[in-house]
């Protein structure tokens, strides 16, 4: 008995933390994990289906880059879903929660569009598509300062409040349809077919591709914003402290503000980008939830923008791919959500990996124990 | 290690690439691309979905050469989705929502070697596109009929003294003000009305098309309300499946619902789409033209009623529908006949509905023509209904 005291006790299995991973290890974990992620998949895809998961796959790449066009749409969607995605970063960064991407963007759209209604082709199109995108930055930002404001001066829950302010920005567009469309079908319709005022021009023949520069650009200010700029770096330190940030001498309360003002102009951007390059019309579900989604793809990449062109590129070529095992298989498109499920379960668990280490009692030590 | 995710990606593609090379064109080269809004859980949707799979296996098509997509938002990704199918090498590709139309006739300007149709959709004969059709069905007969199963179950209620006669109120689940929706309640209704003079109509719009929520709170304030009798024009089983908690008999469109309400579901108005998609695919394999506007009737089809729940109705109402129909196609029998609604306390003697679609009343067009609003006329008008008016004895909540 008196041994059993002297024993030290060791669970079998402890975690620690990892002190600093090597970069390549970090990325071998992530690389099983969607290997296995994959195995999981095609596992669930034979039980439920019956279809040749290798097939599933293919078919899931060919909905990505079967043709030339499709690349180009899959490159259109990876720009709206990286646009808005850098565009929660800063916020994040920052520690605030700004759930209101989605309504950003729909403010955004709801800017252009109006000036594509009421204008008609009444401007030579450079000075509407200057016009447009600075309305739609303007309400992105309109948007985006009211909860930063009630956060910096009263301490308001932003998480609520810009959730909320989404569903006001989906009520203010219907209402807006309803006024410009009053035979109460509360569908919109492509504004200036005829004529294509305020529509972004085709560059070498791509329609989409000036949408994509748009985002490029973006992506690379915004990297060279948040890692360099001492604005950048206000952000991280409010972020990791808002004490520490008082201390220093950073003035917390211009830093929420002018933090979610870029946020929501960059959403408001995204909006422009929708209306002018995409879609020339506005829906209350224009969006599509994109504002959400890419809360997930800014945590995934860690703020890091340039690693967001990757994991934007993730998400969206699950999504395409989704559609096309519904098209090329008839399937029920809920198979294609459990495989993106299954997926992205993987590539975020596996984060876990990354940061902490998993020790086993090892026999070994038992034998030195007893 | 970007590289290894790079280079694990180009051997997942040089799998996919093997993979595809085995399947290979079928001799038929022919191609038909379907547009859906939603997917099979939509009523709306699988209406035409079921539709569809009929005809392909009538016309003996494979799989390659009918294509679904499904989940096509009313935006660009429409178009997107009708430039993929016209990759893929479809000769015909049809969109079955409203909103899908605008980016249906972008893709028809475009791609003029292909026909492109669109259901309930109402410009085709406004862009004078020659590959560009509408179409749609005289559903407001379909719906006058299931009206006559709802008037009879009113006087059943009547008559077991359940309610009293002044307390004959209907509640109708809409999903839009506009005048598809309305030409929907206002012929449900007249049918009701026609063997139960005393039932009035309260209507709730839910604003949007597919919403069990929504769909099914509306159906229990319009019950609390006090109406006794639930139908709807809504793609969900929100409202059948409320009436049934609630034990209230309900009508709905598109599909049986006997299967959600099987003690108070007693029959379906509905659109049987595969006369038209047989036609439509039928012209192009013959290279004829596809008709600019097209409107199913009773008489092609196009026009059904879904099996008759014998515990939920009254007891004649098959009687009573059969005689209607038979009305109905030997032209005696209009839907909205003038002599039996008013709008405002008086009569309609003429009226400008706008089918142009500008949303203004189009000048020099009369839509009343020998007693009647001519409704989906697409010879004379359009086939999407044009019907927009508020008639009395009904009340939007």
């Amino acid at each position: 008995m008196s041994d059993l005291k002297t024993k030290k006790h060791e669970p079998v299995i402890h975690i620690t933390k990892r002190a600093d991973l090597v970069w390549y290890k970090a990325w071998i974990i992530r690389a099983v994990a969607v290997l296995a992620a994959l195995i999981v998949s095609a596992v669930v895809i034979m039980l439920l289906t019956k279809e040749n998961p290798i097939q599933i796959y293919a078919s899931m790449i060919e909905g990505n880059f079967g043709t030339e066009r499709r690349i180009w749409v899959m490159l259109k969607e990876l720009a709206i879903l990286l646009c808005v995605s850098l565009a929660v970063t800063p916020a994040f960064k920052m520690r605030f929660w700004n759930i209101g991407a989605e309504g950003q963007v729909l403010v955004g759209a709801l800017g252009s569009a109006a000036c594509m209604f009421y204008l008609g082709d009444s401007l030579p199109l450079p000075a509407m598509l200057i016009l447009m995108f600075i309305v739609s930055v303007i309400c992105g930002i309109i948007w985006g300062i009211i909860p930063a404001f009630f956060k910096a001066i009263w301490n308001t829950n932003e998480t609520l409040f810009t959730l909320m302010m989404n569903y006001v920005a989906m009520q203010l567009i219907s209402f807006f349809i309803m006024v410009w469309v009053p035979n109460g079908s509360s569908v919109m319709g492509v504004i200036n077919p005829q004529t294509k005022s305020g529509w972004l021009p085709e560059v070498f023949g791509q329609k989409y591709l000036l949408s994509i520069l748009f985002v490029a650009v973006t992506t690379i200010i915004l990297f060279i914003y948040l890692k360099e700029s001492k604005q950048g770096y206000e952000i991280t330190v409010v972020g990791e402290s808002e004490n520490t940030a008082r201390y220093v001498g950073i003035n917390v309360k211009k830093v929420i503000i002018r933090t979610m003002a870029i946020s929501g102009g960059i959403c408001g951007m995204a909006g422009f980008l929708l209306v002018s390059g995409i879609n020339h019309t506005v829906s209350a579900n224009l969006a599509g939830g994109v504002g959400f989604t890419a809360i997930m793809v800014s945590w995934l990449a860690k703020f890091n923008p340039i690693v967001m062109v990757l994991t934007s590129f993730i998400i969206v070529f699950l999504q395409i791919g989704a559609g096309e095992i519904a098209t090329s298989f008839r399937l029920n498109q809920s198979i294609a959500d459990i495989v993106t499920g299954i997926i992205l379960f993987f590539i975020i668990g596996c984060e876990f990996f990354v940061r902490y280490k998993i020790n086993f009692r090892t026999k070994e030590k038992e034998e030195k124990n007893a | 290690m970007k590289k290894i995710i790079a280079l694990l990606l180009v051997a997942v593609m040089v799998l996919g690439l093997v993979a595809c090379g085995g399947d290979k064109k079928d001799k038929d080269t022919f191609k038909v691309g379907f547009i859906f809004l939603h997917d099979e859980n939509s009523t709306y949707d699988n209406n035409f979905m079921m539709a569809a799979k009929a005809v392909q296996k009538e016309l003996n098509l494979t799989d390659d050469q009918v294509i679904f997509k499904v989940n096509v938002p009313e935006g660009n990704e429409c178009f997107d989705a009708a430039e993929d199918l016209v990759d893929m090498g479809c000769d015909v590709i049809f969109a079955d929502s409203f909103g899908h139309e605008s980016y249906m006739i972008q893709a028809a300007k475009e791609y003029t070697d292909v026909q492109f149709c669109h259901a309930t959709g109402t410009q085709a004969k406004v862009e004078k596109l020659s590959n560009y059709h509408n179409a749609f069905a005289s559903i407001y007969e379909g719906r006058f009929l299931a009206g006559i199963a709802a008037g009879l179950k009113l006087n059943e209620m009547i008559a077991s003294g359940k309610i009293t006669a002044d307390k004959a109120k209907i509640g109708y689940v809409g999903a839009f003000p506009y005048a598809e929706v309305k030409s929907g309640y206002t012929s449900f209704f007249l049918g009701a009305r026609s063997v139960c003079p005393t039932a009035t109509m309260d209507v709730k719009f839910t604003d949007s098309w597919f919403d069990i929520g929504k769909e099914k709170s509306a159906a229990e304030s319009l019950m609390s309300d006090g109406c006794v009798l639930i139908s709807q024009h809504a793609d969900s089983e929100g409202a059948p499946k409320a009436c049934e908690a609630a034990g209230v008999p309900n009508i709905a469109y598109n599909i049986s619902t006997i299967s959600m309400a099987p003690n108070t579901a007693i029959i379906s108005s509905k659109i049987n789409w595969a006369p038209y998609f047989k036609l439509m695919i039928e012209s192009v394999q013959k290279g004829e033209a596809i008709p600019t506007d097209y409107c199913g009737t009773i008489e092609t089809g196009s026009v059904e009623l879904t099996e008759l729940n014998e515990k939920a109705a009254a007891a004649g109402t098959k009687e009573a529908i059969d005689a209607a129909m038979a009305k109905f196609k030997a032209g005696e029998l209009k839907v909205f006949d003038t002599s039996k609604f008013t709008v405002k306390g008086a009569a309609l003697a003429e009226y400008a509905a706008d089918i142009n679609g500008d949303y203004k009343p189009d000048e020099g067009v009369n839509v009343i023509k020998d007693g009647y609003f001519n409704e989906s006329d697409a010879n004379a008008h359009r086939s999407a209904p044009y019907f927009d008016l508020d008639i009395d004895g009904i009340t939007i909540k």
